[in-house]
């Protein structure tokens, strides 16, 4: 059993703009069946680049259903500038905090709303960039760096907990926590 | 709001008549089994009476029933003798979907330079036998094999596997920890050497297990220490658990019947209820050779620990086939050595229910499943139909 905070039980229990949004301007989505969780946001975006409305669908945990919740109630209202600034970080901070094991719902969240915002300015989203080290969740070298990086992690199973890499069978852990490394020299 | 508990094969209630035997050997009986005086003697004997129970559930004899802590316990204890007394042999036979405690051991062995073959099962969650039995080799010190999977209920034909790996001079364990008190167990008909057994699993209280070793089999211990257990597992004896473990293998040995018809019924109508209800819904595992109790079933395009925390809201304890739940990304190794798809693995539950258990509460299940698998489905992208709206 988890100890979630009392906001993540409500916004899983009594989730907030949870559906279809029809004729979205914007729609990001990331995760997949496989992986065991997916959210798919939607936005609508005046004229002056700010964000009137937001609803989504999401496919997960409850922390990953909160995490969407607590995204689209925290997006509205805000310019897709100041959308953009928006990280994983905020969105627990927003739920009280997650597990350490359920971060990578927030960064869930965090990457939806990026590829929607990117949609929505036109910005094509070409293949993600790096090498890929995690086959079972596809996840790239350089995102290993990034999240390490801006949530200083310490360790392979750290990034397990913020981006699911490792986390399946588990081949590339030693080749993550190299990265690790790395990374926290250069940091 | 009253609990309805049907997570049985995580672990059990213990039973009021278990309970009863228990309390004077924590209070007033407290004299060490060992000690020379009768106040302590007097507890002795009755351990002695319930070794005795505990073997005539599965028909053995009490000489061959060794106490441990856990079924965990036994099982690490089964296989490190069975290595320990084949020095020479450096290869097991084992299965893809074992229990943790045999397959995290089997791994480690791995590691250490032993030789494992983990033998696959198909979509129903059935071995392949004819690889088991080619595996077989001149090195094998050790076939381990669970009776029933925890987590489908699909039992494997181990009596015949015994039987092949006793011809060829294997031995053979089997953890029953999910088989006991379920399905009739008869060592003296198997060629089994040994056989782990889990108090907590059949009403009686966590941290006792049983080893069962067959006469004859050399047994290695685990626990090195005093003489207790005929010098095959030292320490104190756990008197007041070992007393519960015993009433609960003569309650388990009553209730066989019952297993395969009453609550099989449930479970049987549980499952009827729940495809009816819940479209998109499937079982998991070879339907005719299952435990009586247990259901797995997978629900399309909705994820696992978000259904069981709705069924908790609802009272409703059961268990997920799903990683959320247990710190693990992937879904269960067992669903996936049956390449159960992603779609309804991660939305699988497990139901499984006892003797205690009653059809008005299968029923109030079937009433409140198909809700909760509609609100977490009307907000997942996955959901056919949402699409479409």
């Amino acid at each position: 059993m988890w100890e979630y905070s009392d906001k993540v039980k409500d916004h899983f229990l009594n989730p907030r703009n949870s559906g279809v949004m029809d004729s979205p301007d914007a729609v990001g989505e990331t995760g997949s069946l496989s992986c065991g969780d997916a959210l798919k946001l939607f936005l609508k975006v005046n004229d002056n680049g700010r964000i009137t409305d937001a609803k989504f669908m999401t496919f997960g945990c409850a922390s990953a259903v909160a995490s969407s919740s607590a995204l689209t109630e925290m997006v509205k209202g805000l310019t897709l500038d100041d959308a953009a600034k928006l990280t994983n970080e905020d969105i627990a901070d927003y739920l009280d905090g997650l597990p350490k094991e359920k971060m990578h719902c927030s960064v869930m969240g965090q990457d939806a709303l990026r590829k929607a915002i990117n949609s929505y300015r036109g910005i094509q989203i070409q293949e993600k960039p790096g090498n890929v080290v995690c086959e079972c969740f596809g996840v790239t070298d350089l995102e290993i760096i990034e999240a390490v990086k801006t949530n200083s992690l310490d360790s392979a199973e750290d990034v397990t907990c913020y981006l699911k890499a490792g986390g399946g069978c588990g081949k590339c852990v030693e080749k993550i926590t190299e990265i690790v490394a790395t990374a926290k020299v250069e940091a | 709001m009253t609990t309805i508990y049907t997570d049985n094969n995580a672990t059990t209630m213990v039973a009021p008549q278990v309970l009863e035997e228990m309390l004077p050997y924590f209070s007033e009986l407290y004299g060490n089994p060992s000690s020379m005086h009768s106040f302590g003697g007097n507890v002795g004997l009755k351990l002695k009476e319930a070794r005795q129970k505990v073997a005539d559930l599965i028909h053995a004899t009490p000489e061959e029933i060794i106490f441990t802590s856990c079924g965990s316990e036994s099982d690490n204890a089964a296989i490190l003798s069975a290595l320990a007394a084949n020095p020479d042999k450096k290869h097991i036979i084992t299965s893809a979907v074992e229990h943790p405690a045999v397959k995290s051991l089997c791994e480690s062995l791995e590691k250490k330079g032993y030789r494992i073959t983990f033998i696959p099962v198909d979509r129903m969650g059935r071995l392949d036998t004819d690889l088991l039995y080619s595996s077989m080799a001149e090195d094998t010190a050790l076939v381990t094999l669970m009776w029933a999977n925890n987590e489908t209920g699909v039992i494997f034909p181990v009596e015949e596997i015994a039987q092949k790996a006793s011809e060829k001079g294997i031995l053979f364990h089997t953890d029953a920890v999910q088989a006991a008190g379920k399905v009739p167990i008869d060592v003296s008909r198997i060629p089994i050497d040994m056989l782990s057994m889990s108090g907590h699993k059949i009403h009686a209280p966590k941290g006792i297990g049983v080893l069962y070793v067959k006469k004859g089999v050399k047994f290695h211990p685990f626990l090195k220490g005093g003489h207790q257990e005929g010098g095959r597992r030292a320490g104190t004896e756990n008197t007041a658990s070992i007393i519960g473990i015993g009433k609960a293998c003569e309650l388990a040995g009553e209730h066989l019947k019952e297993m395969g018809t009453r609550v099989k019924a449930m479970r049987d109508h549980l499952e009827a209820g729940l495809l009816e209800n819940i479209p998109a819904s499937s079982v998991n595992g070879e339907r005719d050779h299952r435990l009586p109790n247990t259901l797995s079933i997978g629900f399309d395009a909705v994820e696992g620990e978000s259904i069981l925390l709705l069924m908790d809201q609802t009272g409703i304890c059961a268990s997920s086939g799903s990683a959320c739940t247990s710190g693990s990304l992937d879904p269960s190794h067992v669903l996936m050595a049956m390449k159960v798809p992603f779609e309804s693995a991660h939305g699988t539950i497990r139901f499984s229910l006892s003797t205690y258990n009653t059809m008005e509460e299968m029923d109030h299940i079937i009433s409140v499943m198909p809700g909760i698998i509609k609100r977490l489905r009307d907000m997942s992208p996955f959901w056919k139909g949402s699409e479409a709206r």
